[in-house]
């Protein structure tokens, strides 16, 4: 079969210009295959980086006890504890699991804390808040609060409090003020205000409250354990495996963020279902251009064909010389293609830097063996009905030609 | 000399029902190996037809067509085109290159097909080909670059590269000049009377067909002299 490509080759470069069209034209196809393949995976990372990248991946909440019953020596219940509204269950060992999950693969971050409300007060105004203290030195594991630092600096400490820039301004605080945070339990604590940050997201500015863990353990009266760990992970679409493997490690409630974002989901697979009909519809493309060049070429040397056959080539050696030809054409078109789309990439940011304004495409999804692969297939697919075509020429009509 | 090739009630016909032309009414026809023949006849008579049955590119509708012993007729598309590589040349009239190879390369297209690849055998065969047919200088010219007399050499030179026992040539001079067609004749007579390889050539031309031992005359679809 050497010798048919070699045929195939020739044939190829005899007519160099209809060939670099037709390489050209799969090229095109290929590049906008990739250019919607960075495209749409950008689009995809960038929503969920927005939406989920500052949450936590995988979350382990203590679980509040069942109500406590008193109950009498015949049975008959006397008295019931109600639920309270604060919250008072711990996770009492989290300074034990907490190496135990950082050690899983993929995590990347571990923040144990201590939630609850609170109210804030400055002078005669009060607001609403939710108080969530950190461990010093892991403040920025899942929100990156420096990163979103305008003034001051994110660095807990005794005393000190951090708040958003939307709730600075509602209550009209600089820094340096200090402040009444009051627990929902009744705890009350002084505090100094020693950072202000802005997320862009409305619910975090305008309601949340950064406090140190000490501060949070004495303000919701709890001398040890944490109510929630929250954990990073490398890459956010395996929070589902990972939050069983940490229930396997720790038999704790561990909850990735897939639980409740359904929608998002949903949104995120539409998006990805009208990519794979874009990049259909470009394969399709090339399939009917490589298909209708070679049959071209199939009826522009039927004289030649004829010949082949008079001097002893077989059908099978026709249609290959027809199938290398397009398998050819396939994989020329997908390098320049992916290499065309590869160039026009560049430009943009990396997925990292992506910034609101600007497309976020990102090079590393571009999917360009993906596109050389199914090209070259879609291009033999494509010759084959040309080849068999080819190989059905009758010598004698074609000789006469 | 032993028969090379035997055809016997030939019949072809063309078209169905009422549009069915009969070219061939019961031809029969043998040909020795080492023959150098001439098929004479008018236009429409049937040589082509003949031409084309004898060369495996097409059945006849009836009769039988036996050649080195093998019988043709029963054979598949397959077994036809192998045996054609191996045993049968062709000279068209008007050439029939490939008009994007060399001359060499275009020589040795019978064995590489069979081969599978361009062997340094074959090569050295081919080029000994072209020197034989007078175009040593032009082994590794592109055939489109060729004048007619010399792609009709190459046309020669490609038809005996598998060493056939019978090589067809339909009107091989037709479109030359009275030189060149002389040249391509003188080529065949030395081919012919030095390996011994079977020549039958279709023509119109009578100084042509006296250049043949053996005149075969065909008219209304029979051999008639």
């Amino acid at each position: 079969m050497l010798y048919a490509l070699k045929i195939a080759t020739r044939y190829l470069t005899a007519s160099k210009a209809q060939t670099g069209l037709l390489v050209l034209g799969v090229a095109v196809g290929v590049f906008i295959f990739i250019f919607m393949s960075a495209l749409i995976g950008g689009l995809a990372e960038f929503i969920l980086s927005r939406t989920v990248g500052d949450i936590s991946h995988v979350t382990i909440t203590a679980e509040d006890p069942d109500p406590t019953l008193l109950i009498s020596a015949d049975g008959h219940v006397l008295a019931v504890t109600e639920r309270g509204r604060a919250r008072t269950a711990t996770l009492a060992e989290a300074a034990t699991y907490i190496p135990l999950i950082e050690a899983v693969p993929g995590v990347a971050a571990v923040s144990p804390q201590i939630t609850g409300a609170g109210f804030l007060t400055r002078g005669a105004q009060v607001a609403q808040v939710g108080v969530t203290g950190v461990e010093s030195g892991r403040e920025s594991a899942i929100l990156d609060l420096d990163g979103y630092m305008v003034e001051g600096t994110g660095r807990l400490g005794s005393g000190l409090i951090v708040l958003g820039r939307t709730l600075a301004d509602d209550l009209s605080l600089r820094l340096g003020q200090t402040l009444r945070l009051q627990s929902s339990g009744g705890v009350s604590a002084v505090l100094t205000l020693s950072g202000i940050f802005d997320t862009g997201n409305g619910m975090i500015d305008g309601s949340s409250v950064f406090v140190a863990l000490p501060t949070a353990r004495t303000l919701f009266a709890l001398p040890q354990g944490v109510t929630r760990i929250e954990i990073k992970l490398a890459d956010l679409n395996t929070a589902d495996a990972t939050a069983l493997r940490i229930r396997a490690f720790t038999g704790l409630d561990a909850v990735p963020w897939t639980d409740g974002a359904a929608q998002l989901m949903e949104a995120l697979n539409a998006q990805a279902q009208t990519g794979y009909f874009l990049k259909t519809f470009a394969l399709i493309t090339i399939v009917i251009g490589v298909a209708s060049a070679l049959l071209l070429s199939t009826y522009r040397r039927r004289p030649e064909i004829g010949i082949m056959r008079a001097m002893g080539a077989g059908r099978g050696f026709v249609i290959f010389v027809f199938v290398t030809q397009g398998a050819l054409i396939g994989l020329m078109g997908g390098l320049s293609g992916a290499a065309l789309g590869y160039l026009a990439l560049l430009p943009f940011p990396s997925r990292d830097a992506f910034k609101v304004g600007t497309l976020p495409m990102d090079i590393t999804q571009g999917s360009y063996g993906l596109a050389i692969t199914l090209t070259v297939i879609g291009a033999i697919l494509a010759s084959i009905l040309p080849a068999r075509a080819a190989a059905r020429v009758d010598p004698v009509t074609a000789i006469g030609q | 000399m032993s028969a090379l090739l035997q055809v016997e009630d030939l019949v072809k016909t063309f078209g169905h029902g009422e549009a069915a032309t009969r070219v061939l009414r019961g031809l029969s026809l043998t040909l020795a190996a080492g023959e150098m023949a001439a098929l004479l006849g008018p236009s429409g008579s049937g040589k082509s037809t003949l031409l084309t049955i004898l060369g495996t590119l097409m059945k006849p509708t009836s009769g039988s067509h036996v050649m080195l012993e093998q019988d043709l007729v029963a054979a598949d598309d397959r077994a036809l085109t192998t045996f054609r590589n191996r045993h049968i040349g062709f000279v068209f009239q008007f050439h029939n290159l490939l008009p994007d190879f060399t001359a060499l390369e275009n020589v040795v297209f019978p064995t590489a097909v069979r081969e599978g690849r361009e062997t340094h055998a074959a090569r050295a065969r081919g080029r000994e080909l072209l020197t034989r047919m007078g175009l040593g200088e032009r082994i590794d010219f592109p055939s489109a670059n060729l004048s007619g007399g010399q792609k009709q050499r190459v046309a020669v030179a490609r038809a005996l590269m598998n060493r056939p026992e019978l090589v067809l040539a339909d009107e091989p001079t037709g479109n030359l000049d009275r030189e060149s067609a002389m040249q391509v004749m003188d080529l065949i007579a030395e081919i012919n009377r030095d390996e011994g390889t079977t020549f039958l050539i279709s023509t119109h031309d009578e100084k042509i067909a006296g250049l043949c031992r053996r005149q075969i005359v065909v008219g209304d679809g029979l051999v008639t002299g």
